[in-house]
């Protein structure tokens, strides 16, 4: 059996502006989603996922490559990629001066699906009550309910979440990853694109990592967290032992421990399998430590994004931009 | 091609209404200014002029309701760049929405709302003194004239919402075009500009369309020695909205497609 893809992108570029202050903002990007599964799309800031997102929603042209999303080319048929796609998002957003109703209406109208759908969707979104205020009285929750709600007005068959739950509060997070839960098991592939590892984790099928415009890890979330090793953490009994265990860590890795003062523990990423919790017990007592808890498990994916986006710039976190400017 | 422009064009129409409906502080105050300036300029600064006060008014009227016709530029671009700069644009984009409907729709309720906003401004003006001294026909084609230089003014605000960088850019140059119609003869005549200013003001198409309209209302006639879109204010008021929107709304139907990118 052949896998069906429903999105499959060949080589995309995109830079913006020109001569020295151009920003590459894709570099050759391959992505390749089978149908009726989610891939999430991790990154940095700045590394190129919503560009990514805008090539394949036909909102920007992507000066190279070519991409296919439902079975249509995104630069020689737009308007068939429009009509098997929903985008929600932060940057594809509702109408804040219309409310609820009006918008889910407005959009319903654009789409030719029924006027009762639109009032069935606010229902099952909980949006019933709120309906009718103008849609910028809404939280950031109710907001991207809508945002989304407007989405299935027809069934998409493939759906663009752009940080569908950034600046969510747990509870209402949690109703967004319920309804795109129920959407893929309708059959629906969706391309999520987040900062939070958890979320990739939760829903991803599978795990694109871009890094400076290109994909530079792939695969389910469970292989990213096993490429980068594991994860060793050492609490130590007083903070002057602190120092000493973090040299000890550093020597047997060879990367830099992370250090936590207020729990007195120390932790660092490893990808060298012979190294085992006894060796590492032993090395620290060897060095006079006093370790009260040591504990060897697979990284978190945030563990794995920090390690695996480490390589060029190692503070590129501190600041949204760091990394566009460092390439 | 045609039936899904103008069904998506009346959804969008109708978007633009409900928004008017729940936020009309905006059309209130847009529609007083012109109001405001009217009687600020019949009654204080037309003291000084020449012309007597009366007569002044009656040239004055026609000229504050292209004035507004005019603003159009302001209201096309202050619309569009929200629009664009604040997501919703982006989502119309992802929908097989026909690419004219979209600002078509702006266009189009903009046309509604400033066709009910001249009727407070045109009471002001009779309660000055103003009348329609012409026939019927023509003050029917002074209206006329007055909704398609609306209509063309607001494509030239479109183009520019949606070129805009910012919100804030577009606001900023979108409150400049006020001099638009001071570099005209909507509130004063031209003759009595320096010669420089004098060309530039009567190749202002606000003077065209403003001298046409006094010119159908029976107000004030055709200023002598004039440039050719004044002499002849009909045609060249005509001229002057088919040359906009023929540059204008295909270039606005590309940029919205494209949205720049």
């Amino acid at each position: 059996m052949t896998t069906t893809y429903a999105v499959l992108s060949e080589g995309l570029e995109k830079r913006y502006g020109s001569g020295g202050r151009a920003v590459h903002a894709l570099r050759g990007l391959d992505l390749a989603v089978p149908e009726g599964t989610v891939c999430g799309l991790l990154g940095p800031n700045g590394a190129g996922k919503t560009t990514a997102v805008r090539a394949l929603t036909t909102l920007v042209r992507p000066d190279a490559g070519s991409a296919r999303v439902a079975g249509h080319d995104v630069l020689a048929d737009p308007q068939a990629v429009r009509r098997r796609i929903g985008v929600t998002g932060q940057y594809a957003s509702v109408d804040g001066d219309l409310t609820g109703r009006e918008n889910l209406r407005l959009f319903a109208r654009l789409l030719r699906a029924p006027r009762t759908r639109a009032d069935d969707l606010l229902e099952r979104f909980g949006l019933t009550g709120a309906a009718d205020r103008t849609a910028r009285t809404y939280s950031g929750g109710m907001r991207r309910r809508l945002d989304l709600a407007a989405s299935l007005l027809t069934r998409p068959a493939v759906l663009f979440l752009d940080e569908p739950t950034t600046g969510l509060d747990p509870h209402s997070r949690n109703g967004i990853w319920d309804a795109v839960r129920e959407l893929t098991g309708e059959g629906t592939t969706v391309l999520l694109t987040t900062q939070y590892l958890e979320e990739a984790d939760r829903l991803a099928d599978s795990v694109v990592l871009i890094d400076g415009g290109r994909a530079a890890h792939r695969g389910t979330p469970a292989e990213l967290k096993a490429r980068t090793g594991s994860y060793a953490e050492v609490v130590v009994a007083e903070d002057a032992a602190l120092y000493a265990a973090a040299a000890v860590l550093d020597q047997l890795t060879g990367a830099e421990p992370t250090l936590d003062p207020e729990r007195g523990a120390v932790g660092v990423v490893t990808l060298d399998p012979s190294l085992t919790l006894p060796r590492i017990v032993r090395e620290l007592d060897a060095a006079g430590v006093p370790v009260v808890d040591a504990t060897l498990r697979p990284p978190t994916l945030d563990e794995a994004f920090l390690r695996l986006t480490a390589g060029r710039e190692p503070h590129h976190f501190t600041g949204p931009n760091s990394l566009t400017e460092a390439t | 091609m045609t039936t899904a422009l103008l069904h998506d064009g009346t959804a969008m129409l109708g978007r633009h209404l409900q928004r008017i409906r729940h936020a009309p502080a905006i059309l209130v105050m847009t529609q007083t200014m012109p109001i405001v300036f009217l009687l600020f300029f019949g009654y204080v600064f037309g003291s000084a002029l020449a012309m007597p006060g009366a007569d002044y008014r009656a040239f004055l009227v026609p000229g504050m309701l292209v004035a507004t016709a005019a603003n159009g530029v302001m209201t096309g671009m202050f619309t569009a760049a929200q629009d664009s700069h604040r997501g919703v644009m982006d989502r119309f984009r992802t929908l097989p929405v026909s690419r004219a409907a979209v600002p078509l729709g702006q266009a189009v309720a903009d046309l509604v709302t400033t066709a009910a906003g001249l009727v407070p401004l045109l009471l002001v003006g009779l309660a000055m003194g103003w009348r329609a001294e012409g026939g019927a026909p023509e003050a029917v084609g002074a209206f006329g004239l007055l909704l398609l230089f609306r209509f063309a003014a607001t494509w030239v605000g479109i183009l520019l919402g949606l070129a805009s960088r910012s919100e804030e850019a577009a606001g900023q140059l979108a409150s400049a075009t006020f001099m638009l119609p001071l570099l005209s003869n909507a509130y004063i005549p031209t003759s009595g500009f320096p010669s420089w200013v004098r060309v530039i003001a009567e190749w202002n198409p606000i003077s065209a369309v403003a001298t046409a309209v006094r010119e159908l209302f029976g107000n004030a006639p055709v200023p002598d020695g004039a440039s050719w879109p004044v002499a002849h204010p009909v045609a060249g008021s005509l001229a002057w909205c088919a040359v906009l929107l023929a540059l204008c709304v295909p270039l606005t139907v590309r940029r919205y497609a494209t949205g720049g990118r």
